[in-house]
């Protein structure tokens, strides 16, 4: 399981990189995208998942 | 155009006449109360003065001489205001609506260096958003800082912020010496608070409703205090709501002045469905000229207020009232390649307004008690809306101004009280009638308005809507102008040739102050 970025909404903001506890978030090609091989929608680590309690877009979504 | 002196002529280093000789009898004494001038030396401790005299948003005086350049490093943020629409910049520091380009620390400084190169005048850079200074760990914010520091230490640093995250930087601001902080607070009371903050990222969660407001409250008035004690300064800015935190902006105004704030500056809420933001799509207004100023004028007394703040883009660039920030774009900056730091026009242009600046203490006080005595304390105060580029003068023509700084003038003295947005009258030679229904709506409290020149069909516009157009003081200094006019004014009235203009109120024109027009 892990999360994903809707890139039409994305204001590439990058406020979602700054608080991924596990580094999955990066900006690439022009746009922030999440590599699903780290992510682990926070779990154990946090009560939600970062990106998307920060994401002034409500664009981290479940993948 | 020809006989409009160009900014650069009248602040040009070394171009300039010598300052008045200052008459003995005023300069020997000015106290505060009686100089018109919001904030002259006499006004704050040297260390005090030494600090602000030169920066455009915290001296009154400074915006007319001084300019500032914003960076948009900083597109993260970690709160939602119902002002702003994220897709956008932060309206805390700027109009809502408009993109800037983000650009990375190594960019900034480049574009930093090159500004300098241009215009001497610069003396501070800020980092303003377009999201919150501070949010993603002010990591961007504070690599610009290190940089410049190194490149040009003679600048000033400062910085704008929504509080939440300002109590775990406070070390690292006062170790990178930014010696300005602005922190937009809008409430003291989390009741009132929940309605302007639907959400705010603190401690790995979101959190809602009245805890969020709570919660950036308490860290809002724990960074402030912070920050005060250890000397550095520190300015509010409050958006003014109508109907939501409008008379509450006086609980503010205490609540900040108790904690240290150096400046309080009450901006109006801009509002519009167009920019998405929630209260643009709930309709909720901004607030006309006239309320704006009741409420600065009751918080008068308290912290200190700044009214010449123009809620600048994130990547202003120049002085307040310009936007030059378009001319500088990462393309053109990127093919500029190596700039160097030049510190000798600066500081050359920094001693040159030293000189200006003692004279015109002098001659302003004195301008003031020639009215006292003429006129006497009893003439109620006037508005006049002034056309100017800049270095206290009456420098620009009626057409041209895509702004008219407000002065309130009376017995007490000429003081900017403010400045209004227009849409420039004359674009591309000819007038046009809309524009000028704008210009008239934005000033429409004024009895007057200076300009350096003004065409004969607007200036019967103006006659007819009651605004006297007046052109005789061309290039003259603002203050003393006013005082001039206020005299013959005053005079006037008591003859009955003329009836006071009362009750009146002006629109506050949302976005139009741009460079280039969408
Ligand atoms: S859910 Fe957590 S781990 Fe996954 S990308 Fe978001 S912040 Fe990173
Ligand atoms: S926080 Fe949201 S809007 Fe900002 S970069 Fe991440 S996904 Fe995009
Ligand atoms: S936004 Fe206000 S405080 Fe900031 S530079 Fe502009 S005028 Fe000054």
């Amino acid at each position: 399981m892990a999360y994903k970025i809707k890139a039409s909404d994305c204001t590439a903001c990058g406020a979602c990189e700054a608080e991924c506890p596990n580094n999955a978030i990066s900006f690439k090609k022009g746009a922030y995208a999440i590599n699903a091989d780290l992510c682990t929608e926070c779990k154990g680590q946090f009560s939600s998942p970062q990106c998307a309690s920060v994401c002034p877009a409500d664009c981290c979504v479940p993948a | 155009m020809a006989n409009v002196i160009s900014l650069d002529s009248i602040l040009g280093v070394g171009e300039l006449k010598a300052p008045a000789e200052a008459p003995p009898a005023a300069a020997a004494g000015c106290a505060s109360s009686s100089c018109g001038s919001s904030d002259g030396p006499a006004d704050m401790s040297p260390e005090v003065w030494e600090k602000v005299k030169n920066h455009p948003c915290y001296s009154e005086e400074a915006h007319h001489y001084f300019a500032r350049m914003h960076v948009a490093v900083a597109p993260a943020c970690n709160i939602q205001c119902n002002y702003c629409n994220r897709k956008y910049d932060c309206s805390n520091e700027s109009r809502p609506g408009v993109v800037s380009e983000k650009l990375t620390p190594d960019q900034a400084l480049r574009k930093i260096l090159a500004v300098a190169k241009e215009i001497p005048q610069l003396s501070v850079i800020g980092i303003a958003g377009p999201g919150d200074s501070l949010a993603a760990g002010g990591r961007n914010t504070f690599k610009t800082f290190e940089m410049l520091a190194k490149k040009a230490p003679d600048l000033k640093l400062c910085l704008s912020t929504n509080g939440l995250a300002l109590p775990d930087h406070v070390d690292t601001i006062a170790n990178y010496n930014i010696d300005h902080v602005t922190i937009t607070i809008n409430m003291v009371d989390p009741e009132v608070g929940q309605h302007i903050y639907p959400w705010i990222f603190h401690d790995h969660k979101r959190w809602t409703g009245l805890d969020a407001a709570k919660i950036l409250h308490e860290r809002q008035m724990l960074g402030l205090e912070m920050l005060t004690s250890r000397g550095i300064l520190v300015k509010v800015n409050s958006v003014m709501i109508p109907g939501i935190n409008d008379e509450h902006l006086m609980d503010v105004n205490k609540a900040v002045k108790s904690r240290g704030a150096f400046l309080h500056n009450i901006m109006p809420l801009i509002s519009d469905p167009a920019h998405g933001t929630h209260f643009g799509l709930t309709g909720q207004r901004g607030p006309t000229a006239q309320e704006l100023k009741v409420l600065q004028d009751q918080c008068e007394g308290g912290a200190k207020l700044m009214r010449h703040c123009r809620q600048c883009r994130a990547d202003a660039v120049g002085l307040l009232g310009e936007d030059r920030g378009s001319e500088f774009t990462i393309d053109r900056i990127e093919a500029m390649g190596e700039v160097e730091y030049d510190q000798e026009a600066a500081r050359t242009y920094r001693e040159h307004v030293e000189g200006e600046r003692s004279g015109r203490h002098a001659a302003k006080a004195a301008a003031q008690a020639d009215v006292v005595e003429t006129v006497g304390t009893e003439v109620q105060p006037i508005l006049i809306a002034v056309a100017t580029k800049g270095g206290e003068r009456i420098n620009e023509h009626f057409g041209h101004a895509k702004e008219f700084q407000i002065y309130e003038v009376g017995p007490k003295g000429a003081k900017f009280v403010g400045h209004r947005r227009v849409d420039q009258y004359c674009e591309g030679g000819s007038g046009d009638e809309d524009a000028l229904g704008s210009v008239l709506s934005a000033i429409n409290d004024c009895t007057a308005v200076f300009v350096a020149k003004i065409g004969g069909c607007p200036s019967q516009n103006l006659k007819d809507a009651g605004i006297e157009p007046v052109d005789r003081f061309a290039f003259e200094y603002i203050e003393e102008s006013a005082l001039t006019y206020f005299k013959d004014y005053a005079e006037r009235l008591g003859q009955g040739a003329i009836n006071a203009r009362e009750g009146q109120d002006a629109v506050i024109r949302t976005g139009a102050f741009t460079a280039l027009r969408a």
